[in-house]
């Protein structure tokens, strides 16, 4: 065998120049990537760290942790993706005049790819995701979700995905195809590098992660409620968390089977989505607008639940109108299948389909509207506490109804034949999304904080994050809707109109706002950290809390309740300290808890292997990640025992330090 | 025993129980059946949108092979057959499970994987002679639809026969306790469902193809 | 629906099944088994041997058994009830039913409209254009 043809067959079609070495800016970033990323590792080896992390986070199965490592996962991807955004707004407010700007058309087409996937998919999903799992188990008053082991593989599984899409950075390209990758575009004929096969590869590992992550959450919901929990008294959050979960399930296997038909049109050479040979790329749009549309009530259902929550607890009210929260989230959660295809209008179905479709998407509006009510309704005579939870619900509000009422102008067929992949699409979806979903990550993340590190988030900082974020959002997004207005089209590098540039330039100093935004809120955590013993939550319950999770310590055990929880009423927590419950601090019994595991990480490994084995037709490594995967996998189930007992003795140690923490809160 | 507690509290005026001192533990792999079931939907998710693309994309030629070209009815009623009778010999094994009898449970296992296997083996030559005869699933949209949509599921049931091989072991070695016991009727869900999927498949792909 | 929080019965069952798993008899997986073929062999004779001499009764007729036997399969073999895991399999199939009729029956009439109005051509070139 020759030399080359070794060469061949180790690196597939991996050559030297796949890597970036003639572009200055991806150079400069990987020098500073690798510099930073050096100097993390070197970090932890100095400090000795690795044990603790490994044994401690990577490998634990508890929901706590594996939560928290959720959203450090999705805040590393949200400064990502955002670095694509504030490179977008560059080029955009510069590129008038005969300037080209400064990106050129095949970068260009790669970074608003990227921008949209990674921002969905690896921000807003583990947000959300994380929150759920660091929330529900408590809120139901159980000790973690119905099967811990497939929780954390969840996440690194994610983390794979992830680490695909920044491989993709360095080596190769990414996709250019827009983040949904329509074909023909996205088939062999047109991107034919590995860009595409890395979208795809991504998605699909992430999309095992989501799946099972979904299946997990829905037994937990209905298994482990703790005794006298009916349905009817869950959490409002667990509520909105159960129908995401189901949306999940019933959403995710359809990108599923959607990439797995471009996977074979690009690998085998098939015809679903070709030009010839009978193919219909049509068929592509029509599936993944069917997952598509599930997906974005996916990202804001948990964030409903969020501010129902909030809103609760800051006015010191219960909720109005449990019932009928219910019942929208549950609406919301089977209308969702019947919108799809207000997504290509334009595409050429017709009067009678679009507007069938254009009536169920004005529906759908309307279980939304009940709950703004509802929390409205709330409010109204409450004593509101403008804490920063409370301060990012009410910008959610404001903001989030003007995102939704631009939705409802896009739901009229003929008006969207104007605004269809205009910049008034792109203002909508970004209102309603950071509106809804970023400013609810916030909200949440300032409101569980305390009890998952137990101290409070730096009010100040944050109040400064808060209006960086809130005035520099609506600086960035309403001259969009004007553009919009005006015809201008999305993802669209060049103009010729020099009369449109003002605003682009009033969207960029938006973008620069919500970038010291983003920077405020890293400061703020930085100097809680550094103050935190004087931000120290003593009791377990610094904002009134009205559901389990505030029953706990901050942070609370692993074993998160000593003893079973019984429920009598909805605002369980509430419901307790009304009726003059008093903390048990004798009797303790040894508590049955789930042993950690390396076998998630390591899968998750292989299947990374697996996928860039695949992306650059290095046969031998997919086959060997995946015949890997399955031996694994295998091996593990050989492993029975996978339990053990917390002793009695370390129960009353930890239970003690709470018993010392309470009495030292005066 | 939960409920009793929180019942007899309510009407007593006494302070109310927030907390159980003496708990049951939830029996381990509780959940396993109902998270295994919904993982049973997702996968019919699937197949349902392989069907949608089959429905429409079945029509695509592309002046090649059609269905009456290339499906042989008899061939695939053979196959039929040899899937049914690995579901009721499966359903054989979990009745020699509940009497407890982990040996016969061992034999009807491997009874149900010999017509599984020959269920496999009769799909890849059938694929074989479709290929070989130019029928590929490059050739048309139809071929393409087609092929996927038989082969996942032939995929899924070459993937429960490895899941066969396994759990005979595991049973083998550690007996019927009770985790073996909810893999097994985890199987027996997942082998039933794919005789499910099959009728879809026959009915709408070949019956019906043949029917245009 | 169930409000009962928890599954099964504790660990003091002394069945041999499982806990609270639906469980078939001989008789049941015998009776499914029959069925079944029944209503396998009917639809194979139907389209071979040409009997019906209309293709659209014949593929109603084909089709309506294939959705009895999957019933048959759900309740025999894979012991569907209201009463699993408390109603909630069930509930859980009734909606995964939902999105598939949904999806499907949209998707086919969706992609019928697309295609009239965007590629409109004759069955025949449908069938014979490369």
């Amino acid at each position: 065998m020759s030399t080359s043809s070794i060469i061949n067959f180790v690196f597939g079609r991996l050559t030297l120049s796949e890597l970036p070495l003639d572009e200055p800016i991806v150079v400069v970033t990987f020098i500073a990537v690798a510099l930073g990323g050096l100097a993390v590792l070197a970090a932890l080896t100095y400090f000795k760290l690795w044990g603790y992390l490994w044994k401690e986070w990577f490998t634990s199965v508890d929901h706590k942790r594996i939560g928290v490592m959720y959203m450090v996962l999705g805040l590393v991807m949200f400064v990502r993706g955002f670095s694509d955004a504030i490179m977008m707004r560059g080029q955009q407010a510069m590129a008038f005049g005969g300037s080209q700007g400064y990106l050129p058309a095949s970068h260009y087409d790669q970074v608003f790819t990227a921008h949209g996937v990674i921002m969905i998919f690896f921000a807003a999903m583990p947000f959300v995701t994380g929150l759920m799992n660091f929330a529900v188990p408590m809120q139901i008053g159980a000790r973690d979700v119905s099967f811990p082991f497939l929780n954390n593989m969840s996440f690194w599984m994610t983390v794979a995905g992830a680490v695909l899409v920044m491989m993709s950075l360095f080596i190769g390209e990414f996709a250019r195809t827009g983040w949904l990758a329509y074909p023909p575009l996205s088939g062999k004929e047109f991107s034919p590098d590995a860009g595409m096969d890395y979208y795809i590869w991504a998605l699909q590992i992430a999309g095992v992660g989501t799946t099972l992550s979904g299946i997990n959450l829905i037994a937990t919901i209905i298994k482990l409620r703790a005794p006298g929990m009916t349905m009817m008294k869950l959490p409002v959050f667990v509520w909105t968390a159960l129908c995401t979960n189901v949306l999940i399930v019933a959403a995710f296997p359809v990108l599923t089977a959607v990439l797995a038909l471009l996977t074979l049109d690009r690998y085998v050479g098939t015809d679903f989505f070709t030009n010839n040979l009978g193919g219909n790329p049509m068929m592509y749009i029509n599936l993944i607008w069917i997952w598509g549309h599930p997906e974005v009530y996916i990202l804001i259902l948990p964030l409903f639940g969020v501010f129902s929550e909030v809103t609760a607890t800051f006015t010191g009210k219960k909720l109005f109108g449990y019932t009928s929260m219910v019942y929208a989230t549950i609406v919301i959660t089977v209308l969702a299948y019947l919108v799809w295809l207000h997504h290509f209008f334009t595409m050429g179905s017709g009067a009678d389909v679009n507007s069938f479709f254009g009536i169920t998407t004005m529906i759908i509006s309307i279980p939304t509207g009940a709950k703004i009510f509802n929390w409205l309704f709330t409010i109204y005579r409450g004593r509101v506490r403008f804490e920063l939870p409370m301060m990012w619900t009410i910008a959610f509000m404001i903001t989030f109804v003007i995102g939704g009422m631009t939705g409802v102008m896009l739901a009229v067929p003929p008006a969207d034949f104007v605004l269809h992949n205009s910049l008034f699409l792109v203002a909508h979806f970004h209102n309603v999304i950071i509106g809804g979903v970023v400013f609810g990550t916030f909200a949440a993340i300032s409101y569980w904080w305390p009890k998952a590190f137990g101290f409070k988030l730096d009010k100040f900082w944050g109040m400064v994050s808060f209006w960086f974020w809130v005035v520099g959002f609506y600086f960035a997004f309403m001259p969009l809707y004007v553009l919009g207005f005006m015809g201008v089209t999305r993802r669209t590098r060049v103009f010729d109109d020099p009369s449109l540039q003002v605003w682009f330039v009033i969207a960029a100093f938006g973008a620069l706002l919500i970038a010291l935004g983003i920077l405020s809120f890293f400061i703020q955590i930085g100097v809680s950290i550094k103050n935190r013993d004087k931000l120290r939550d003593f009791t377990g319950d610094p904002w009134g809390g009205r559901t389990l999770e505030w029953s706990t310590s901050s942070p609370p055990p692993a074993y998160n309740f000593a003893f079973q929880p019984v429920v009598h009423d909805r605002d369980t927590w509430s419901d307790m300290k009304q009726h003059g419950y008093v903390r048990p601090t004798d009797g303790f019994k040894p508590i049955h808890m789930p042993s950690n595991t390396g076998t998630g990480l390591i899968l998750a490994a292989c299947a990374l292997a697996f996928g860039i084995g695949m992306i650059w037709y290095m046969w031998w490594l997919a086959v060997l990640g995946f015949v890997a995967l399955l031996v694994v996998a295998i091996h593990h189930t050989y492993n029975y025992k996978r339990d053990f007992h917390i002793s009695r003795d370390e129960v009353v140690e930890t239970e003690g330090e709470r018993t010392v923490m309470l009495a030292a809160k005066g | 025993m939960s409920t009793k507690v929180v019942n007899a509290q309510a009407g007593t005026g006494e302070a109310p129980v927030f907390y159980l001192r003496d708990e049951h533990e939830h029996p381990e792999g509780a959940s396993t059946m109902l998270g295994f079931w919904m993982y049973l939907m997702s996968d019919c998710l699937i197949f349902a949108m392989l069907f949608a693309t089959y429905a429409v994309l079945s029509g695509n030629y592309a002046a090649g092979p059609t269905p009456k070209d290339i499906f042989e009815l008899p061939l695939v009623a053979v196959n039929t057959t040899m899937l049914l009778l690995s579901s009721i010999t499966y359903g054989f094994a979990i009745l020699a499970m509940q009497k407890g009898s982990a040996k016969q449970t061992q034999i009807w296992m491997v009874v149900t994987a010999i017509f599984g296997l020959c269920f496999v083996g009769i799909e890849l030559s059938e694929f074989a002679h479709l290929i070989a005869d130019g029928a590929t699933p490059q050739r048309s949209a139809f071929l393409s639809s087609f092929f996927t949509l038989v082969a996942t599921h032939g995929l899924h049931v070459s993937f429960g026969l490895l899941w066969m091989v396994v759990l005979f072991f595991q049973v083998r070695k550690h007996g019927l306790i009770p985790a073996n016991r909810r893999r097994l009727i985890c199987l027996s869900m997942f082998w039933h469902f794919l005789d499910v999927i099959w009728i879809g498949v026959f009915t709408v792909v070949y019956l019906m193809g043949v029917l245009r | 629906m169930s409000t009962d929080t928890h599954a099964g019965h504790g660990h003091h069952d002394d069945h041999a099944h499982d806990d609270g798993a639906a469980h078939g008899t001989l008789r049941s997986y015998a009776t499914g088994f029959v069925l079944s073929v029944i209503l396998t062999a009917i639809p194979f004779w139907l389209v071979m041997s040409g009997a019906l001499p209309d293709k659209a009764v014949t593929i109603a007729v084909v089709l309506a058994m294939a959705a009895v036997q999957i019933v048959v399969h759900m309740i025999y073999f894979l012991h569907m009830s209201p009463k699993v895991e408390a109603g909630w399999s069930m509930l859980a199939l009734v909606f995964t039913v939902m999105v598939i009729v949904i999806a499907l029956s949209g998707s086919i009439w969706v992609m019928y409209h697309l295609n009239a109005n965007m590629m409109p051509m004759s069955a025949e070139q449908m069938r014979d254009m490369p």
